[in-house]
């Protein structure tokens, strides 16, 4: 790691105008920007640690307003929080599957949802590549095993949060705040694909930052299920990931939300299967027709026709596991 | 869009490094003062400024936790945490946990179940043990293999982990 300074920020607006100023980055569990400092991805001459806003570790609930998650509270604390594993058990489950122990004692929720991406031309430090202000995507036509199989434009990189999916498919919002900014967006919104003129995973530009994040209350009849298949039980991001949120009213669905991770720049919503679902009876037949929605129009690249079938297979799993 | 370089106001600000800095380490229930640059992992204080070699420096990038040290009672990478940012807060490394030459009952139930090979992983495995047994005298086996899995054992010593773990638990157990 090159030397830098370090603040720690006293309060939001201190820490908004800190970080503003040119080569300055918020630190927050550090698993992340530490990895990039450390492959030397970036040098930032002064860090901004915001685990000093206190006021941001909170987790409240209430059955009106729903769940609000303060941007520093870590995964560890999700994945324990007895409200979460009983009403939001998608979200609790996704954290538990990510990273480590020690990852989740360390890595906060607003660093999850604006962490980079694992594409690992973008992690070594030789390789301009187009999302790091290069000419050219080296994953396109190079290895590209773990990349993505749709919606991908200039970068086929994936976002390999899994709280993301989780948080989506529950309808989540976050509240955003910046120099010109401070208002309550979808979570989907905060994701956008990478543009000419905006090369980052999320709509944050310098010095925005992620204060809360509120999920509604659960819908009547609700219930949940994530799936991420793993190169290993532990320590792995997701080859793909499906979080699926539904309504029954007896055989009848009433409401579904399919958010896959590990296949797109973005959390990808499977709105296609979602429409196949709701309004009827559930069927494996329904559930298969489902999967096959979630997939439509992949392309694949050369190492990762494995994700479509993936993909296909694991809507099927989760959605079968939640009618029967 | 052209921004305003604002300096922000009222507020003081401190701002450290990137020069070194002080910052109060409690380790292992001592007090020690080091000066580190903003940049300095909590590792590499413990390794380099302390001496405290036990916790190991394998990846430096949060892949094998070698370097498990448990702060403020929770397992964490040394690696991916900085120095600056433990200031004022409790920390125990594997130095901690023998007493009057007298090593902890996770130290002799790894031994007695011969719970490594080469022994790099050995006091990450043994500091994560350490935080689920503090939370939890009667885990299941499940919860010791949740327990280790942010710690790779390149040996494969795993099925004798877990064993010592199980007896780590009882053995402390029928000392409390
Ligand atoms: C070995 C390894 C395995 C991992 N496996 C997984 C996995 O399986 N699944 C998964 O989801 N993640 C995984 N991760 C990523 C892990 O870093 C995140 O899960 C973690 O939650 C990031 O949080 P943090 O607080 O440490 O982020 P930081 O490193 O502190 O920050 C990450 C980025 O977000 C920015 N940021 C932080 N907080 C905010 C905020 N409030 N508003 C705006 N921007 C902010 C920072 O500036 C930085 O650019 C893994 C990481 C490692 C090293
Ligand atoms: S996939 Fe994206 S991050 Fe990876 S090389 Fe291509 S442009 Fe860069
Ligand atoms: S040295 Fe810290 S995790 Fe490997
Ligand atoms: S005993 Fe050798 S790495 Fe675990």
């Amino acid at each position: 790691m090159r030397s830098f300074e370090h603040v720690n920020a006293p309060d939001i607006k201190t820490a908004i105008a800190l970080l503003r100023e040119p080569a300055t980055e918020a630190i927050a569990g550090g698993t992340d920007l530490l990895g990039e400092l450390k492959a030397r991805l970036r040098s930032p001459r002064r860090l901004v640690n915001l685990k000093t806003l206190s006021n941001l570790r909170e987790i409240r609930y209430s059955p009106k307003a729903g769940l609000r998650l303060g941007a520093l509270v870590t995964l560890a604390e999700i994945e324990r929080h007895p409200i979460i594993r009983e009403r939001f058990s998608i979200l609790a489950q996704a954290a538990a599957s990510a990273a480590t122990p020690q990852l989740r004692n360390m890595g906060t929720l607003g660093g999850n949802l604006c962490q980079k991406p694992r594409c690992w031309y973008y992690r070594h430090r030789l390789f301009h590549c187009w999302l790091k202000g290069g000419d050219r995507c080296f994953a396109e036509d190079g290895e590209n095993k773990y990349h993505a199989i749709l919606g991908a434009d200039r970068c086929h990189a994936v976002h390999p949060s899994d709280l993301a999916p989780a948080l989506i498919a529950l309808e989540a919002t976050v509240r955003v705040v910046g120099p010109d900014l401070d208002g309550e967006i979808s979570l989907a919104e905060l994701y956008t694909k990478p543009t000419e003129s905006h090369r980052r995973m999320t709509m944050l530009g310098p010095g925005e930052l992620i204060i809360e994040v509120r999920v509604p209350p659960p819908k009547k009849n609700a219930r949940g299920v994530y799936l991420k298949a793993m190169e290993r039980g532990s320590w792995s991001f997701a080859l793909v990931s499906v979080a699926v949120q539904m309504s029954l009213e007896g055989k009848r669905i009433a409401d579904a939300r399919i958010v896959l991770g590990g296949v797109s720049t973005i959390p990808w919503r499977a709105k296609g299967s979602e429409s196949i679902l709701i309004g009827q009876e559930f069927s494996m037949e329904l559930a298969e027709r489902a999967a096959e929605a979630a997939i439509a129009g992949a392309q694949p690249l050369r190492d990762n026709a494995y994700k479509v079938s993936l993909a296909k297979s694991l809507v099927k799993e989760a959605v079968g596991s939640l009618a029967s | 869009m052209v921004t305003k370089a604002a300096r922000p106001r009222k507020r003081k600000i401190v701002v450290r490094g990137p020069g070194k800095t002080s910052v109060t380490l409690i380790v292992n229930g001592e007090t020690h003062e080091v000066l580190v640059e903003p940049r300095r992992t909590l590792l590499d204080a413990l390794r380099k400024d302390l001496g405290l070699t036990g916790a190991k420096k394998a990846c430096d990038e949060g892949t094998c936790g070698a370097c498990t040290v448990l702060l403020e009672g929770k397992p964490i990478y040394a690696c991916m945490a900085l120095a600056l940012e433990c200031d004022g807060r409790t920390i125990e490394t594997i130095e901690g946990l023998a007493r009057d030459a007298k090593l902890h009952p996770i130290q002799e139930a790894f031994i007695e179940e011969d719970a490594l090979q080469c022994g790099f992983c050995t006091p990450g495995q043994i500091m994560s043990v350490k935080a689920l047994l503090d939370e939890n005298p009667h885990p299941t086996l499940e919860d010791v293999k949740r327990a280790v899995s942010g710690n790779l054992c390149r040996c494969g010593a795993y099925p004798k982990i877990f064993k010592a773990a199980l007896r780590a638990a009882e053995l402390l157990r029928s000392r409390s």
